[in-house]
């Protein structure tokens, strides 16, 4: 795997790891544990995606943060369910 | 409202094309313990609920369930890709082939297509709750038998993340259902409907 498609897959597994914190504190809303890893993978994600975007560019997964710059990107492939390397194929 | 992110919550890259399995692993789009009927079941029970935090955990597991979904269809499309007529009837798949050619359609193993009789509202909260509980077991028991059937570890691995979120939900849901008998009467949680009385005294 490429380093940018470890960036990539790095920041998903913060992702994941802080839907899986935001499921438990939906029935732990006191929980200062959780809370301080809630915290923690935020940042971690932050510093993640800033490396990336040094390296490559914009880093975007909605069209929110998708560039305002033309031309419009968001609907480039591959997309999710494709296979990277089948891009333009 | 939903707003789409660009990605998978883990990752699907299946090398080897099996029809196959991709006729066994639809079960859970749109069988009747699949992710499809998971969502809509979680999205649909939120509006009789009558706590904040179930409201929340039915929306937040509702959709993670859609990500779930497009898991479950990435590998369905990964796994009938540049198939030959050899194979799709070899396969057994020319029975799926001749209605949706390879297009993704909810429907499960024995090819019987979804219906909402998979799920339930039925607007009360320890009735919903635990229609849900059961929905993440039968959930559970299908991930296993598609782990006995499979030995493709591009498949394997996807399906394991899958079937450990279910345990998880259900956990969570069993968290939900001990906060709402702990407000409600102890001597008859069913001496009135809080999703839907008015007057139904609850702890809250």
């Amino acid at each position: 795997m490429d380093i940018k498609s470890q960036l990539e897959r790095k920041i998903c597994e913060y992702d994941f790891a802080l839907d899986e914190l935001y499921l438990f504190l939906d029935s732990h809303p006191d929980n200062e544990k959780a809370m301080s890893l809630v915290k923690r993978f935020r940042l971690a994600r932050k510093t993640a995606i800033e490396e990336y975007e040094k390296k490559y560019g914009k880093y975007f997964v909605t069209t929110n943060e998708t560039p305002d710059t033309s031309p419009w990107q968001w609907t480039l492939g591959p997309w999710p369910w494709e296979i990277a390397d089948e891009k333009g194929e | 409202m939903w707003q789409y992110e660009k990605k998978l919550q883990y990752p699907v890259r299946i090398k080897n094309p099996n029809p196959k399995y991709a006729q066994i692993i639809i079960s859970q789009y749109g069988g009747p313990d699949g992710e499809l009927g998971a969502s809509i079941r979680y999205l649909t029970q939120r509006y009789s609920m009558p706590y904040d935090d179930v409201k929340g955990m039915l929306t937040d597991i509702g959709t993670e369930e859609l990500g779930h979904l497009e898991m479950i269809c990435a590998m369905v499309y990964q796994l009938t890709k540049n198939l030959s007529y050899e194979e799709i009837v070899k396969s057994g798949f020319d029975k799926y082939f001749v209605d949706h050619t390879a297009g993704v359609y909810p429907i499960a193993a024995s090819s019987l297509p979804w219906r909402a009789e998979y799920i339930a509202a039925k607007g009360d909260i320890i009735a919903d709750l635990h229609e849900d509980l059961a929905a993440e077991q039968k959930a559970r028991v299908t991930y296993d038998n598609l782990l006995r059937l499979i030995d493709d570890p591009d498949i394997l691995e996807p399906l394991r993340f899958l079937r450990e979120r279910e345990i998880v939900h259900y956990q969570r849901f069993g968290e939900m259902m001990r906060k709402t008998t702990d407000r409600l009467d102890d001597k008859n949680f069913y001496y009135c409907n809080p999703s839907f009385d008015k007057n139904c005294k609850t702890k809250l």
